[in-house]
């Protein structure tokens, strides 16, 4: 059999991918002064670590409860907030009920501003702005709830049935009451199925949160790490894999449900 | 009484639409309009309740012109004039009460629609309306659980509950089976003789028309080529309103 009759008949193309992402690996790890001498020259320490990493400290479990429960309440109430304000800010951002370009155009271009800042970034201002605290947790989750969720939202309300509006508007019903009684009761389900979705990333999401002072676990994460207590990090590193796993599962199945 | 003057829609691409029609509609009458595909009939139709802007002439209704009408005036003259679809126009997700509740918006405050707060009678009256278009058993089903039969069933009620003098009905029965459509046609026809209401349909069933109407409208290019009574319809008029060529040739010899 020659090559060329078989799927690899393009083996030449595979070389040459292959070539270029080796020249591309070395010309940045050359450009980044990377050294993979390093790397495995520490491997030793890296050995040690995970040594502490994998005898978890299981005696600390009953001090990870209340931060962990903190975590997964700022998730809730931050997703929460976050869509509340979606939801009108979504309607606004389509033409389908306010039927002006104008309006729509503002509010897309304020919430793809609102997108563009990572998550971390907005904490870190909030930190400085309103302190250390859950609160700043709860208001970062909110606002990049807002942003994501509102995208969402709108694109939903996008693909909706139009008929129902059209009847509205033919008995001379107002637009707001178009927005409630002919799109909200196509969209609403998808909304909670939004709010499911957003909460598993912010449970998520918050965890690195925490780092920058934001509240949660993340906070008890990054002091266990930051006294070289790797056993008690190792513990709450399962933990929290283990409660994202189970809100994982759980959003999925509530989700499909809804859907 | 619904007053046609002079009335002309030329589309934004150049289509013409209506062509320099007039009409009066009397209250009661029960009107069917024919015409091939793309005659005009759901423009006219569309116009009466100006979903559709005309661009010369003036439509009155009652004594009032729709045509000039400001926003609140045609939200008020909105509220009389009810509407059916071939796609029954109903919120899926939402149940047949709801659908049938919403036909009244137009008479309620934002602040009260908005949080659902309807007055007993107007419960009462979804339930009389649902009664009367035999779905008193699928108040709180949702409508998408509904056959085709029974959503044009609740867009019916959505009209009646709405208390409109006049009933706008493109094509209601297009998606229908034969037997359906029947039934339909003479729950339509039921509203225009027991409750007086004007019924202006849209079809493409050249029998059904001649059945339940009292008066035949024809369209050919946006142009009014008949009207008058169903037995006036005869092959001839029929031959030219939908330039049958077979007919024509029949008739020739
Ligand atoms: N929104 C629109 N923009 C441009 N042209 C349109 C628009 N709506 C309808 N038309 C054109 O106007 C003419 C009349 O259309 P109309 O929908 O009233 O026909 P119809 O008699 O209802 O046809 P059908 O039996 O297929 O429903 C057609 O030529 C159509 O292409
Ligand atoms: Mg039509």
């Amino acid at each position: 059999m020659k090559i060329k009759d078989t799927v690899h008949f393009q083996w030449y193309k595979s070389f040459f991918i292959v070539f270029i992402i080796l020249v591309c690996f070395l010309a940045s790890a050359t450009l980044t002064e990377a050294s993979f001498y390093e790397v495995f020259e520490n491997l030793d320490q890296a050995v040690a670590f995970l040594e502490e990493l994998s005898r978890p400290d299981f005696s600390y479990l009953p001090k990870l409860v209340d931060p962990m429960i903190k975590t997964l309440k700022m998730s809730a109430l931050g997703s929460l907030i976050g869509v509340i304000f979606a939801i009108p800010v979504s309607f606004l951002a389509t033409t389908v009920v306010t039927k002006n370009v104008i309006i729509t155009q503002l509010f897309r271009l304020i919430l793809n501003i609102v997108r563009t800042i990572p998550n971390l970034l907005l904490a870190a201002l909030l930190v400085a702005i309103l302190g250390i605290g859950d609160a700043t947790g709860v208001v970062t989750i909110a606002i990049f709830t807002f942003g994501m969720v509102s995208q969402l939202i709108y694109e939903t309300i996008e693909t909706i049935d139009m008929a129902p509006i059209e009847a509205a508007e033919s008995i001379g019903a107002n637009k707001l009451q178009i927005a409630v009684w002919s799109v909200w009761p196509q969209v609403m389900l998808n909304v909670l199925s939004y709010f499911f979705y957003a909460f598993e990333i912010n449970v998520r999401a918050s965890v690195v949160l925490g780092y920058v002072g934001a509240g949660g676990i993340g906070v008890t994460l990054s002091n266990a790490l930051g006294l070289f207590k790797y056993d008690r990090a190792s513990l709450i590193i399962i933990t929290i894999f283990i409660v994202v796993l189970i809100i994982d599962s759980l959003s999925e199945a509530i989700r499909r449900r809804i859907e | 009484m619904i007053i046609f003057d002079h009335v002309s829609k030329t589309y934004d691409n150049g289509v013409k639409g209506l062509i320099d029609v007039n009409l009066t509609i009397n209250d009661g009458e029960f009107i069917s309009i024919i015409g091939l595909s793309g005659a005009g009939k759901s423009t006219l139709l569309r116009a009466i309740n100006r979903l559709n802007e005309i661009t010369e002439g003036e439509i009155v209704i009652d004594g009032k012109s729709i045509t000039k009408a400001n926003k609140k005036e045609l939200r008020t003259i909105r509220r009389s004039i009810g509407l059916i679809s071939q796609q029954f126009n109903l919120v899926k997700r939402s149940t047949v009460q709801k659908n049938v509740l919403s036909g009244r918006l137009g008479y309620y405050s934002t602040f009260k629609s908005v949080f659902g707060i309807f007055s007993k009678e107007d419960y009462e009256l979804c339930n009389q309306v649902l009664e009367k278009v035999g779905l008193s058993n699928k108040l709180h089903e949702r409508c998408d659980n509904l056959s085709g039969g029974q959503q044009q069933r609740v867009s019916i009620a959505r009209t009646l509950f709405q208390q409109a003098n006049i009933i706008l009905a493109d094509e209601p029965v297009s998606s229908l089976d034969p037997v359906t459509s029947q039934e339909i046609m003479e729950e339509l026809r039921n509203i225009n003789e027991t409750m007086n209401k004007t019924v202006i349909v849209n079809i493409h069933s050249v029998e059904l028309a001649k059945q339940f109407s009292t008066r035949i409208i024809a369209l050919q290019d946006g142009k009014l080529v008949f009207d008058g009574a169903p037995d006036l319809l005869t092959n001839d008029v029929l031959t030219m309103i939908y330039k049958g060529d077979s007919f024509l040739k029949g008739s020739e010899k």
